[in-house]
């Protein structure tokens, strides 16, 4: 796939004992413990959040420096490759089938539990209640709230996050073709894409939150909307992330065309991240 | 940037000492060895809180827990026999064994390997601290049902925080399975005569990946309806309770061949190997654990037949689930055609899997019965449904698993456990498993309903008896405990080649096995089920 090595080879690497993954574990104690000491309001809770924050961080720029030697040191050839990537590929399908969960709440809720509650069946319990999406009003009426307006804001964050998906392709040419300032540009272009549609998405929350008065608890159409997005919002952030580990590394001049695994995956992940809110984009603003 | 074109020789990994060896551990067999261990101490954990609800339950009447914290027992005793004994000894054989059936120098991330692990001990603890915080630890049963589950305590938000971790770990251990089945197979052992057991643990760790994360959002839809004001189970804000059993048993029915899978896979190891004849049907096999893997996502709403679905979804449910008989009875019907005029032996190894056999098919013959949908009004939430799945996962799941400790002890240790006290743990634990378990169908039949710490007096008679039962069975299990701790210093010296008929990849090896296996990997000749007619190369670190 990637590396083709003259030799075949008869080593695969195995790494010396490490501690990152025990401090990894104490890191994610932390944070267990302490959002469930924080979500009930125990400051501590707090406390530990931080400092399992800063355990992971550490525990992340430790682990990831010595797979980054490693493979500097020329450790990782074809097989080790094909682990990675087979390993990257397994991680993103776990990630659509959480992404599915989130989906089936929002479908279950539109096409059940409303159909079922509008119903002649629960005029009783909810008289007033008329089944619609998107719901402008619960069951159990509360503040009143507008709807997500698909042709404003979300329609220009779909262009740039469409756009962020072409150059960073055109960025993967320029890597394969040894056209480094192209990578570098277009590399940049794309984390800048990235970056952009974090911040409209925030002024979109902003707006929503407060002059459209749509919550969290604003039932039905404000849980899935603000989960679903949430939930990608945290994935872009994330995919910037790694898309910015990757353009410093390339500052650094690793990568070339036969070895840029970690290029391939920050890719397979964005591009993934791109398909999802194409979904949510249709099925969450727009329908 | 560097290239090395040239074979690199790895650096000599020295095998650590003391705690570091553990807490730092990239070896597949030091983590196997730390996972079967930890499982078994979730084991042994699991057994007393059930040992406490069959306390309660040996009168009618409450005699020692409220039942708030008896309902507490029962959501512990399941979620830790699923999470941490079941599911963390089956990844821990697959660490243990995977590479030298396979022919691999380790797992594919050793370092991820170990991060898989010691995330248990953190999930384990949050979820046994639970316990101590106000309001106790959940009460819901560990399907962790809303709109309980919404309105419990914060031994609720432990449990949720705990569930992430476990998911965590067990979504990076089964794509480390996966990765290392499929890209690190020694030449000559192609997927179609791999062993059963890698096969069994590849669709295992593919629904692993696929389910566990859904199981993470149903418990963080729980989460944000407690604190943060949506409304996903709440039909007030336009949600519905029903979504949560929806989304739980989604995750919660491939679940169940998560630890059933991993159990035909290891039975169809150890019965050719007793029975000193080629596994009948591989091919079979391989298609028939494939296609349960399919049909596992198809059939979840089976355990929701009283929350007034559709007829429509009944019969597609109801029809669907009896479709698993099919490759489940293939694989039975494998198992004893295998045995068929074969020349058989009865190790203890071989004891627990015909027992296993036997058993196992009581319980997925009791699982057809609740399948059918008119029976299953009747049935559901009794004391039927939990002799059910206990005949499942105790004489399903647990037997494989003590056959295969039995079985691969000598290649991990090299030494022979006790045979006679195995044979006695065997015969003890099948007697009492079934003076525990059989008469629960009986309770389930004449109505009662479980998670309930009081009973009506008819109920009494059989309820004593599964007590007695179940005490004398977790005695039996300190039989496996004390036989193992005492062969691991006093056993016989055990030679390469313990067992006849075995011929799998691992059994080439030396005994114990190397600290570092096929540090090269060999060419192998083989046959099907991972049997090895011809082996060349292959150096041990």
């Amino acid at each position: 796939m990637a590396v083709l090595d003259e030799h075949p080879q008869t080593h695969y690497f195995v790494p010396a004992p490490s501690r990152w993954p025990a401090l990894g574990a104490v890191a994610l104690f932390c944070l267990g413990l302490g959002a469930a000491f924080a979500v009930n309001g125990m400051s501590l809770g707090w406390w530990s959040l931080a400092l399992g924050v800063l355990i992971l961080l550490r525990m992340l720029f430790g682990w990831f420096g010595d797979v980054i030697g490693e493979n500097q040191l020329g450790r990782y050839h074809g097989q080790e490759g094909m682990s990675f990537r087979w390993g990257m590929g397994w991680f993103i399908f776990s990630e659509v089938m959480l992404f599915g969960a989130f989906f089936a709440a929002l479908f279950w809720v539109r096409l059940v539990a409303l159909p079922t509650l509008g119903s002649l069946d629960y005029k009783l319990l909810y008289p007033d209640f008329s089944a619609s999406w998107p719901l402008l009003t619960a069951p159990q009426p509360g503040q009143a709230y507008q709807a997500m307006e698909a042709w404003g804001l979300p329609a220009l964050n779909t262009l740039i996050l469409l756009s962020s998906g072409a150059t960073l392709t055109w960025a993967h040419w320029g890597l394969m073709l040894g056209r480094r300032a192209q990578l570098k540009l277009g590399l940049f272009i794309t984390i800048a894409l990235g970056l952009s549609f974090l911040s409209l998405q925030a002024i979109e929350y902003h707006h929503a939150w407060t002059a459209q008065q749509l919550t969290l608890s604003a039932g039905g159409y404000g849980m899935t909307f603000y989960m679903l997005t949430g939930l990608h919002g945290m994935h872009v952030l994330l995919g910037s992330i790694i898309l910015l580990v990757v353009w410093l590394r390339v500052l650094r001049g690793h990568f070339d065309a036969q070895r840029h695994f970690a290029f391939a995956a920050a890719a397979w992940y964005w591009h993934f991240v791109d398909v999802v809110w194409l979904l949510l984009f249709v099925f969450v603003y727009w329908l | 940037m560097v290239m090395a074109h040239t074979a690199d020789p790895q650096p000599v990994v020295h095998k650590p000492h003391g705690w570091r060896r553990w807490l730092f551990a990239t070896n597949h067999k030091d983590i196997g060895t730390l996972y079967l261990w930890f499982a078994f101490c979730m084991f042994l954990v699991g057994g007393v809180l059930a040992l406490c609800i069959r306390t309660e339950l040996f009168r009618p009447g409450l005699q020692f827990f409220q039942p708030a914290l008896f309902n507490q027992l029962t959501t512990l005793h399941g979620l830790i026999m699923v999470f941490g004994a079941i599911m963390p000894a089956f990844t821990g054989l697959a660490n243990w064994m995977l590479p030298l059936m396979l022919g691999a120098p380790d797992m594919a991330f050793a370092r991820m390997n170990n991060w898989s692990f010691w995330l248990l001990p953190p999930a384990m603890a949050l979820l046994l601290l639970s316990f101590l915080v106000p309001g106790g630890a959940a009460a819901t049963g560990w399907t962790l049902y809303a709109p309980l589950s919404v309105q419990l305590g914060m031994g609720m938000d432990l449990t949720i925080f705990a569930i992430h971790i476990l998911g965590v770990s067990s979504i990076m251990g089964a794509i480390n399975i996966v990765v290392t089945i499929i890209n690190l197979r020694a030449p000559g052992m192609p997927m179609m005569r791999m062993p059963m057991f890698a096969w069994a643990s590849l669709i295992t760790a593919y629904l692993i990946i696929a389910v566990m994360p859904v199981l993470a959002g149903a418990v963080t839809m729980v989460l944000t309806d407690r604190h943060f004001g949506t409304h996903f189970f709440n039909a007030a804000g336009g949600g519905d309770p029903i979504l949560y059993q929806h989304v739980f048993w989604f995750f919660g029915h491939p679940e169940v061949y998560i630890m059933a899978l991993p159990a035909f896979g290891i039975v169809s190891q150890v019965i050719p190997t007793f029975a000193r004849k080629p596994l009948f049907g591989y091919t079979s096999m391989v298609y028939a654990t494939s296609s349960i893997g399919v049909l596992s996502f198809m059939v979840w709403a089976h355990h929701m037949f009283v929350t007034g679905m559709p007829a429509t979804a009944q019969l597609f449910f109801m029809y669907a689930t009896m479709l698993i008989a099919v490759p489940t009875g293939v694989k039975v019907f494998n198992w004893i055609a295998t045995m068929w005029e074969g020349s058989m032996s009865f190790e203890t190894p071989m004891l627990f899997a015909i027992g296993f056999i036997l058993l196992f098919t009581i319980g997925g013959l009791s699982g057809v019965t609740l399948s059918v949908a008119a029976v299953d009004v009747q049935l559901h939430g009794s004391y039927y449904v939990v002799a059910h799945f206990h005949y499942v996962l105790v004489a399903g799941a647990l037997f494989s698993l003590f056959a295969a400790v039995y079985y691969w002890f000598p290649k991990m240790t090299g030494r022979m456990y006790g045979e006679r006290l195995g044979k006695l743990h065997f015969w003890w634990s099948l007697l009492w498993f079934n003076v525990t378990f059989f008469p629960m169908h009986f309770l389930g039949l004449a109505g009662m309903p479980r998670r309930i710490p009081d009973y009506a007096l008819q109920f009494t008679t059989f309820n004593q008896i599964a007590s007695v039962g179940a005490f004398m069975f977790g005695l039996g299990q300190l039989i496996f405990l004390f036989n193992i701790l005492h062969s691991l210093r006093h056993g016989k010296t055990a030679p390469q080649q313990p067992w006849e008929g075995a011929n799998t990849l691992e059994w080439r090896l030396p005994t114990p096995a190397p600290y570092h296996s096929f540090h090269e990997a060999p060419e192998l000749e083989t046959a099907e089920n991972g049997v090895v007619l011809d082996m060349r190369g292959g150096k041990h670190g």
